[in-house]
């Protein structure tokens, strides 16, 4: 297989690792834009999740945001991420990195919120109960019981989002970002098959790095309690590209 | 955007209804056909996982995998083999289908009471009978829940073929950026690929219905 070759030797080739189009840059640019997305997605939907599961208002909200996440097509978010960008920014036409950023905080937001609502909720409430009887606060109860209890499930969430996120950056080139995308959009612009292949297997890399690392970090952060729940949390949602 | 366009241009939205219909049927077209080889290859694998168990763990490891992996990467990966066609796109959403089928059937199957499938023994039903009267019948809410995702999630996929030649409603959002980000085609393949998923998945909601009556009672 003559790609294979090709597809070598374009790793191998130094002009590879020089210049704006490095792929040690394009590396740092994806991670950078998909890791800021996902901690604004944390920052917000995360206290959101827990507040609702602990009070279980605006339940059918919360579990139907994740579907509503999921019929976003990424595509769509990408590119009406320009004039909403445009217009939040007072630009004409904002490219690169902010409308690339503003398309992946919706992609992260839902299943970081639902998966946080669902996992606070199906915290036995006879363990509640008891915390309460016992005179713990309601902010202690969220704290030291619902959250260590729910963690699993919230870290799966995150681990979709960070997934989810890291596919639709790819499009971010689209709109003129870097990131590894470009090197696919650009591959299949001009039909060459050495960096298009090359491209798609640094993102393939990249997005299953991303969930073995939160899959470790699940195991280390899980409470050692509840541990026997071996089963590979849910993916409560998944969209994006 | 050009300066002074106005954000939907109801004009051209009327003058393009044919172009919408002709995207619609691609749209569909390429959701079908992947839900439903994708249903088919799953349940094989399913039925794979249900007879020698120690075959789970790799079938899920390699459907986890390839439903990680991003959209545009797998297209990508592919285009060099098949090209810009409707194998590359499907090869690629029929990929993402498996992880939530396989997940649901076996799921759906592994939940029926074993009551239930002793009394069908007892009744003197053969296995391939218990498998099609008795066990899928009654797996059918977990099936269909996935079915519901698994379509879902590809019409939003399909966007993102537009990219290899495809693309259904996708087409109409990627020339519409290419229009210099012409923000009435955008919005317009956006709010039609949404509303083909609502449509879809209500659309699913009223077959489960119909296949299973017994639950409407509960």
């Amino acid at each position: 297989m003559t790609l294979f070759g090709d597809v070598a030797r374009w790793f191998a080739d130094p002009a590879h690792y020089q210049g704006s189009d490095a792929v040690q840059t394009r590396i740092f640019e994806h991670v950078a834009v998909s890791g800021l997305a996902v901690l604004v997605g944390v920052l917000v939907a995360l206290p959101i999740g827990l507040y609702l599961g602990h009070t279980g208002r605006f339940g059918l909200v919360a579990v139907n945001v994740a579907n509503i996440g999921r019929a976003i097509p990424s595509l769509a978010a990408v590119a009406l991420a320009i004039p909403i960008a445009g217009t939040l920014l007072g630009v004409e036409n904002g490219l690169g990195f902010w409308p690339t950023f503003f398309a992946l905080i919706p992609l992260a937001l839902p299943p970081i919120l639902t998966n946080a609502y669902v996992a606070v909720r199906d915290v036995d409430r006879d363990v509640i109960e008891a915390a309460r009887g016992m005179g713990v606060s309601e902010s202690g109860i969220l704290g030291r019981i619902e959250l260590p209890l729910a963690m699993p499930l919230v870290l799966a969430g995150m681990r979709t989002a960070a997934v989810n996120v890291i596919a639709t950056a790819t499009l971010g080139a689209l709109v003129a970002f870097g990131g590894l995308g470009r090197y696919i959009v650009d591959g299949l612009a001009l039909r060459e098959y050495d960096r298009l292949f090359a491209g798609a297997l640094l993102v393939a890399l990249l997005a299953i790095a991303a969930e073995l690392a939160f899959s470790a970090f699940e195991r280390a952060a899980i409470s050692p309690g509840i541990r026997p729940r071996s089963e590979r949390s849910e993916d409560v949602a998944r969209s994006g590209g | 955007m050009t300066p002074g366009e106005p954000l939907i241009r109801w004009d051209w939205i009327a003058s393009h209804l044919d172009e919408f219909a002709f995207r619609l049927g691609e749209h569909f077209e390429l959701t079908v056909i992947a839900v439903g080889v994708g249903l088919v290859i799953a349940f094989a694998l399913s039925l794979l996982i249900l007879r020698a168990p120690r075959t789970e763990g790799p079938i899920t490891w390699v459907s986890g995998t390839l439903y990680t992996i991003p959209s545009l990467a797998l297209f990508a990966l592919l285009v060099p083999y098949t090209g810009f066609t409707v194998l590359t796109a499907e090869i690629g959403l029929v990929s993402y289908t498996l992880l939530i089928l396989i997940r649901n059937i076996v799921r759906g199957i592994r939940g029926i009471p074993a009551d239930v499938r002793e009394a069908a023994v007892g009744m003197g039903y053969a296995p391939r009978e218990i498998l099609w009267r008795i066990e899928l019948p009654l797996a059918l809410a977990v099936i269909f829940a996935g079915i519901r995702v698994a379509t879902i999630s590809t019409i939003g996929l399909v966007t993102v073929t537009a990219l290899i030649g495809q693309g259904g409603f996708g087409f109409l959002i990627l020339t519409g950026m290419q229009r210099s980000f012409f923000t009435t085609e955008m919005i317009a393949g956006a709010v039609l690929s949404v509303a083909l998923a609502g449509a879809a998945d209500a659309l699913l909601v009223l077959l489960q219905r119909r296949l299973t009556p017994w639950t409407r009672a509960a």
